[in-house]
């Protein structure tokens, strides 16, 4: 029985179900493609063409403003910062959440199931709401302005989901493997690094996206502990560009394609990685 | 060993700071410094007294429109959405790409870029003239009425992928049996959406409920991006995030930050977004069935 929605085979209902459907989707597909479109042409534009003009092509192709926010508006600044506290947060996650992860799946000690809940409650916990209690802590580390304070609450934000999908993964590994690894004399360290690290590549890939997006776009606790134009990151900066050049529509234009043409080119190379990896918490198996 | 260098950075930035915010609300704060001991003081007041009360109700008025309007048009487009691709429609693969797409960016440039075609002079306005439906025209995020509907539905527009593609997978488990004898039986496309495809996928639709719980009660960035951190116009888009924001680093009574308050609403967004996931799920797992 032919269960997909194929014009073939199907009878006229099922023939008019598909054309809604077709219909639907197609206008929604244009209701996202269309304003990335024109915000891309309109970062070609003068702010007298993008106003008398809206739905005009660009008179001329220049990347002259380009060049204004990339090196005089300090985007390079704020990218090569975001991309810097991305990496580092990002590292730190998947190198201590793995560690954790290994803890709780493999060993059996007394508090095993608090340890894990411990972790759980990260998830659930909203982070926001705890601004006041991490600036203090921040302040008391004397870390504001530091590229420290958000690596940490973003190493915060990345290791309970890192724990709940890589325990799950690490759970599913024979614990023969291990026995005849700690027979030949391998280190509880080097079976995690050496063994169980490898086996579990796919769900770390998987592990990455989930958090590297939100990480990258993370805009709050910058926004609470980077404060100095020296160490804004790229939505932090986007936003006090966007206050000091509010009638610019030209450059404004050209600081949002800058913010999200990045991602719009990753994600064409591997947009398989992303959809598993983004709905990775909320998706079992 | 293994577990304690992970578990310190969540216990201190985690768990540390729930319990120091709980000890923080039942004390009296001169900006950062801690005063005396003042039991629900600030709570009382932030219930009771002016002008906390009507920014709190306004606020909270606020997120509540969030998660209806949410729930009723993002997840249910995601829903059907999700159900189309999973059931293979011609082209599914690019839907699924380009729909999911919006969910990576950032939501503070998705905020500016709306933003400026929400502008009196700016896309939306000027494809109204276009279509010959000037009188339509809006000043859409000066005017109270509309402010918080469009930021929410900017918001849609950059999630919806999400519940889509969470919806699509949880389809795909759907045993083909299931759906092959309800069509034996003779039931209607609509039918077995409803009666079939529905009730089996609740554990999902339990995970979008919670997720757009906590969602819409830690609405900040599309607030200050599109409507700034007052919540023009005259606080008409605020929200709890943003009124949390403002009382913590100070712009609500003296201009002072008022930590007392500022803790005793966080205290109330952790409540809040404890309480009504737990209501979720334990009401969901009743409605669940077997496959």
């Amino acid at each position: 029985m032919n269960l997909d929605f194929t014009y073939k085979n199907s009878n006229t209902g099922k023939k008019v179900v598909i054309t809604i459907c077709l219909v639907l989707l197609s206008l929604y597909v244009l209701l996202i493609l269309y304003p990335l479109f024109n915000m891309v042409i309109s970062s070609f534009k003068t702010t007298r063409e993008i106003l008398t003009e809206p739905f005009g092509m660009p008179s001329s192709i220049s990347f002259k403003s380009y060049k204004t926010l990339w090196v005089d508006k300090h985007f390079s600044r704020y990218f090569l910062n975001s991309l810097f506290v991305t990496v580092v947060s990002m590292a730190f996650v998947l190198l201590l959440g793995s560690m954790a992860s290994f803890g709780v799946s493999r060993y059996k000690f007394k508090c095993n199931t608090l340890v894990y809940m411990l972790f759980l409650s990260g998830i659930m916990l909203p982070l926001k709401a705890a601004i006041i209690p991490l600036f203090l802590i921040i302040k008391k580390l004397n870390l504001v302005n530091n590229f420290l304070s958000v690596i940490f609450i973003f190493m915060a934000m990345g290791i309970p989901s890192t724990v709940f999908i890589l325990s799950g993964f690490m759970k599913s590994i024979p614990v023969d493997l291990e026995h005849a690894a700690r027979i030949d004399g391998c280190s509880d360290f080097r079976i995690y690094w050496q063994i169980f690290m490898p086996l579990c590549s796919s769900s770390i890939a998987l592990v990455t996206i989930y958090n590297v997006v939100p990480i990258w776009n993370d805009f709050f606790f910058p926004l609470v502990f980077l404060t100095s134009d020296a160490k804004k990151t790229l939505p932090v900066g986007l936003s006090s560009f966007f206050g000091q050049n509010s009638t610019n529509w030209g450059l404004l234009f050209v600081g949002l394609t800058i913010a999200i043409l990045p991602m719009v080119i990753v994600y064409l190379c591997m947009s398989n990685y992303f959809i598993k990896g983004m709905t990775a918490g909320a998706v079992k198996g | 060993m293994f577990i304690l260098p992970g578990l310190a950075v969540v216990l201190v930035f985690i768990v540390a700071p729930l319990f120091m915010s709980m000890f923080n609300s039942l004390f009296s704060w001169n900006q950062l410094i801690r005063g005396s001991f003042v039991g629900f003081g600030n709570f009382k007041r932030l219930f009771s007294g002016y002008p906390y009360r009507d920014m709190f109700t306004n606020a909270l008025k606020n997120n509540v429109t969030w998660f209806l309007m949410t729930m009723l048009i993002q997840n249910t487009l995601g829903l059907f959405f999700g159900y189309f691709l999973s059931r293979k429609v011609p082209g599914h693969a690019f839907f699924q790409r380009v729909i999911f797409l919006p969910v990576l960016f950032s939501i503070v440039a998705v905020g500016y870029l709306w933003g400026l075609y929400l502008r009196p002079n700016g896309l939306l306005n000027a494809f109204l003239a276009l279509i010959g439906k000037k009188s339509w025209q809006q000043p859409w995020l000066g005017d109270a009425r509309f402010a918080t509907p469009a930021i929410i539905l900017v918001n849609i527009w950059r999630w919806v992928g999400f519940p889509s593609l969470v919806f699509m997978s949880a389809v795909d488990n759907v045993s083909s049996e299931c759906l092959e004898s309800a069509y034996l039986d003779g039931a209607g496309e609509w039918t077995v959406f409803s009666k079939v495809v529905v009730p089996l996928i609740i554990p999902s639709i339990t995970i979008i409920t919670v997720l757009t719980i906590i969602g819409s009660l830690n609405v900040f960035e599309q607030i200050y991006t599109m409507a700034g951190l007052d919540g023009s116009p005259n606080f008409a888009t605020d929200t709890i995030g943003t009124l949390f924001y403002r009382t913590a680093f100070g712009s609500v009574d003296a201009g002072s930050p008022e930590i007392g308050i500022g803790s005793a609403i966080s205290v109330i967004i952790y409540l809040l977004t404890f309480v009504f996931s737990l209501l979720t799920v334990s009401g969901n797992k009743k409605k669940e069935v077997e496959a």
